[in-house]
C-alpha cells in the first residue's frame, strides 16, 4: 500500500504543478492559438493591474473568454471532488457523490426554478438567486434521500444510492415540467441538465472561488474526525467525535459547495466519485491528505475534460455528457468490485 | 463498600427504554476501580444497553450515572473519550486504513485538532501493538485481516486511548478460544498492573468466570444478582436467569468456578421465548 506522508506530499506538489501548467496550457488552446509566453505576460500584467499587450483582441480572448472558464472548471472540479470525499467519509459509502446522491439534480431543480419564476414575472438577481435556490434544492434533496434510506439503520450503500437515484429520477421529471413552463428560456434549463462551463464569467468566479475554498477549508478542518468516522458511528462517539454535529456541519457545507458548482456549470456527474477513489489508491484513505488533494485532482480532471471539449473536439460536447461517459463505466467497476469484496473498499 | 469518591461508576435507579419498550429498570450499581466486572444474561436482557449507558453513548431516561464522581452527561465528548473506551463485538472500518493508522486513532481524544502523533504517541502505539501481537501487521489494510486479527486491532485501538475504564461488548464472542484467551489475558494484565476497570458483556459463562472478579446478572432489564464470581455463580442462579440446569464446581485447572451443561433431549424441549 502506498500512502504515507512523504509520497502524499510529492503527489500533492505534482498535482499543484500540473494544475498550474494546465491553466496556462489551456489558455493557449482554442480557435485562436496564443503562445504560452504571451499568456503568462497577459496574466502577470492583469495581476499587477496594468493593461497589456500589443493586441487588445488577444488580451480580451485570454482574460475575458478563456480564463474565467478555465478557473471555473478548476473550482467546480475541485469543489465537486471535495464534496465527493466528504460524502463518502460521512456516509461511509465509497459510491456517494453529489451526483449519485441526487443532490446535483436537486440543485439544478432549484436553479431552474429561478428561470421559471422569471418567465412568470418574478425577476430575482440571478447571480445570487440562482446559487441560493440551488442550495435550497440541494439541502431539501439531501434530507429526502437520507430520510428514504434511513429505514436501513446501517445506511448501506445500495439503499442510499437507490434513494439517490429515485429522487433524482423524480427531480428530472420535475425539471422536465419546468422546461415545459419555461417556454423560450428552455435553453438555459437544458444547459443545467447537460452541464457546461461555456457560460462561466468573472462574476461566477467571485461566487465560486470563496465558497469552494471555504468549503474545502471546513472539510480539511474536520479531516481527522472524518477519518474516525470510518470506524462507524458508535466507535466514533466513544473516540470523542460529536458525530451529529460533524454530520450536520459537513453535509450542509458539501450541499452549499455542490449548489454553487451546479449553479455555474450545471450537473456534472462522477467527478466527486472518480477523484477521491483514484487518490485513495495513490495516497491511502487519510482525509487529511485526501481532502486537499481531491481539490487539486478534481480541478485538474475537469480542466482537462473541459479543455478537451472546448479546444480539441471538433464540436463542443456538453461536459456533463463527457464526465458521465467516463464516470459511468468507472462507477460500474467500483460497484462490481464492492460486491466481490463485501464492502471492503 | 468503597466510599463514593473511590467508585469508578455509581449508577442510581437508572431506567432506559427504546420508544415504549422498556429495556432496563431500577439499575443500581457501584463499580470499584481496578476490578473486572462481567455482565451476563440472556439475549435481549439489556447487556448492550447497559454498556452503552456506562459509556455515555446513551443518556439514561431516568436516574443518574456518575463516573469518578461526576455525572457522565456533563463530560465533553473528548474528556469522556480519554476516560472510557469501548471494544464492540464486530469492529468494522471502511476505506482500507492500515492497522497502524487504526490503532493510532485511539490517540484522537488526546491530540489537538491539527497535531500529529508525537514521539511518545508513536512509542505507545508500537508498545500496544507488540503486546497484542500485531506489530508485524502495521502496514496491512484492516479490511484484509482475519476476524481474530481485526479484533486485536480493535482492542489495541481502545488501549491506546489510555482509558481509566474499558467496556467490552461481546468483544471476543466471534473468536476461537485461542484468540479469546490471548486478548483477555492482555486486558487482565492491565487490570492488575494499572488499575484499569473493565465491564464486559460475555456470553460464555466459563470464560466470564475465569476473567471477571464480579458478575452482574441481568434478566428482562433488571439486575437479578451481583457479587464476587466465586460467591454468586451457582446452579440455582443460572437456572433462574437462563432456565437451564447445570452443575457448578470449583475447578482445579482454571482455579475458579466452572459450569457444565448437558444437552437434554426431552419431549417438551421447545424453545420458550420468554427471554424477549
Amino acid at each position: 500500500m502506498a500512502g504515507r506522508p512523504g509520497s502524499s506530499a510529492v503527489i500533492g506538489l505534482l498535482l499543484l504543478a500540473l494544475l498550474g501548467a494546465g491553466v496556462v496550457v489551456a489558455a493557449t488552446m482554442g480557435f485562436m492559438k496564443v503562445p504560452a509566453g504571451q499568456v503568462l505576460q497577459i496574466i502577470f500584467d492583469a495581476l499587477r493591474g496594468r493593461g497589456s499587450g500589443p493586441d487588445p483582441v488577444v488580451v480580451a480572448v485570454v482574460m475575458d473568454v478563456r480564463l474565467p472558464r478555465i478557473l471555473a472548471a478548476v473550482l467546480v472540479g475541485g469543489g465537486l471532488a471535495v464534496c465527493g470525499a466528504v460524502f463518502q467519509a460521512i456516509l461511509l459509502n465509497p459510491l456517494a457523490d453529489p451526483y449519485t446522491l441526487g443532490i446535483s439534480s436537486g440543485a439544478a431543480f432549484g436553479a431552474s426554478l429561478v428561470i421559471v419564476l422569471q418567465v412568470f414575472g418574478l425577476v430575482l438577481p440571478s447571480l445570487f438567486a440562482v446559487p441560493l435556490f440551488a442550495f435550497f434544492g440541494a439541502v431539501a434533496t439531501l434530507f429526502v434521500v437520507l430520510a428514504l434510506a434511513s429505514g436501513d439503520r446501517r445506511l448501506s450503500s445500495t439503499s442510499l444510492i437507490l434513494s439517490g437515484v429515485i429522487v433524482a429520477a423524480i427531480l428530472s421529471a420535475a425539471i422536465g415540467f419546468l422546461k415545459f413552463l419555461a417556454d423560450e428560456q428552455v435553453g438555459i434549463i437544458i444547459f443545467w441538465l447537460m452541464g457546461s462551463l461555456s457560460g462561466a464569467s468573472w462574476p461566477n468566479f467571485w461566487v465560486l472561488g470563496p465558497v469552494t475554498m471555504l468549503g474545502t477549508a471546513i472539510a480539511f478542518h474536520y479531516s481527522r474526525d472524518l477519518n474516525i468516522m470510518a470506524t462507524g458511528e458508535r466507535t466514533a462517539v466513544t473516540l470523542g467525535v460529536d458525530t451529529v454535529r460533524l454530520r450536520r456541519i459537513l453535509l450542509v457545507t458539501a450541499s452549499l459547495v455542490t449548489a454553487v458548482c451546479v449553479s455555474v456549470a450545471g450537473i456534472i456527474g462522477f467527478v466527486g466519485l472518480i477523484v477521491p477513489h483514484l487518490l485513495r489508491a495513490l495516497v491511502g484513505p487519510d482525509n487529511r491528505w485526501l481532502v486537499p488533494l481531491s481539490f487539486l485532482g478534481g480541478g485538474l480532471l475537469l480542466l482537462s475534460a473541459d479543455t478537451l471539449t472546448r479546444a480539441v473536439l471538433p464540436a463542443e460536447v456538453p461536459i456533463g455528457v463527457l464526465t458521465a461517459l467516463i464516470g459511468g463505466p468507472f462507477f460500474c467497476v467500483i460497484f462490481k468490485r464492492r460486491q466481490r469484496d463485501d464492502g471492503a473498499i | 463498600m468503597t466510599a463514593p469518591s473511590e467508585a469508578a461508576w455509581r449508577v442510581e435507579d437508572v431506567a432506559f427504554s427504546y420508544g415504549r419498550q422498556p429495556v432496563l429498570r431500577g439499575i443500581d450499581l457501584q463499580l470499584a476501580p481496578g476490578r473486572c466486572y462481567g455482565v451476563l444474561g440472556p439475549n435481549g436482557s439489556g447487556k448492550t444497553t447497559l454498556l452503552d449507558l456506562l459509556c455515555g453513548l446513551l443518556p439514561p431516561a431516568q436516574g443518574a450515572i456518575r463516573f469518578r464522581g461526576r455525572d457522565l452527561g456533563r463530560y465533553s465528548g473528548r474528556d469522556r473519550a480519554r476516560l472510557l473506551a469501548m471494544v464492540p463485538q464486530d469492529f468494522v472500518i471502511r476505506f482500507g486504513f492500515t492497522v497502524r493508522e487504526v490503532v493510532a486513532m485511539g490517540r484522537h481524544p488526546h491530540l489537538h485538532r491539527f497535531a500529529s502523533l508525537g514521539e511518545a504517541d508513536h512509542r505507545l502505539v508500537d508498545g500496544v501493538m507488540a503486546e497484542l501481537g500485531i506489530a508485524g501487521l502495521g502496514n496491512r489494510p484492516v479490511t484484509r485481516l482475519s476476524g481474530g486479527e481485526k479484533q486485536r486491532v480493535a482492542v489495541a485501538r481502545a488501549l491506546v486511548q489510555q482509558p481509566r475504564a474499558l467496556l467490552l461488548d461481546e468483544a471476543t464472542s466471534n473468536l476461537d478460544i485461542y484468540h479469546s484467551l490471548a486478548i483477555l489475558a492482555v486486558i487482565r494484565n492491565r487490570v492488575r498492573r494499572q488499575g484499569l476497570t473493565v465491564v464486559a458483556a460475555i456470553h460464555d459463562l466459563n470464560l466470564a468466570a475465569s476473567f471477571c472478579d464480579e458478575l452482574i446478572f441481568l434478566k428482562q432489564g433488571r439486575i437479578v444478582c451481583q457479587g464476587p464470581t466465586d460467591r454468586v455463580l451457582e446452579a440455582a442462579l443460572i437456572d433462574d436467569v437462563y432456565g437451564v440446569s447445570s452443575r457448578v464446581r470449583q475447578d482445579d485447572f482454571s482455579g475458579c468456578r466452572q459450569v457444565s451443561f448437558r444437552l437434554e433431549m426431552q419431549e417438551n424441549n421447545t424453545l420458550n421465548n420468554e427471554e424477549h
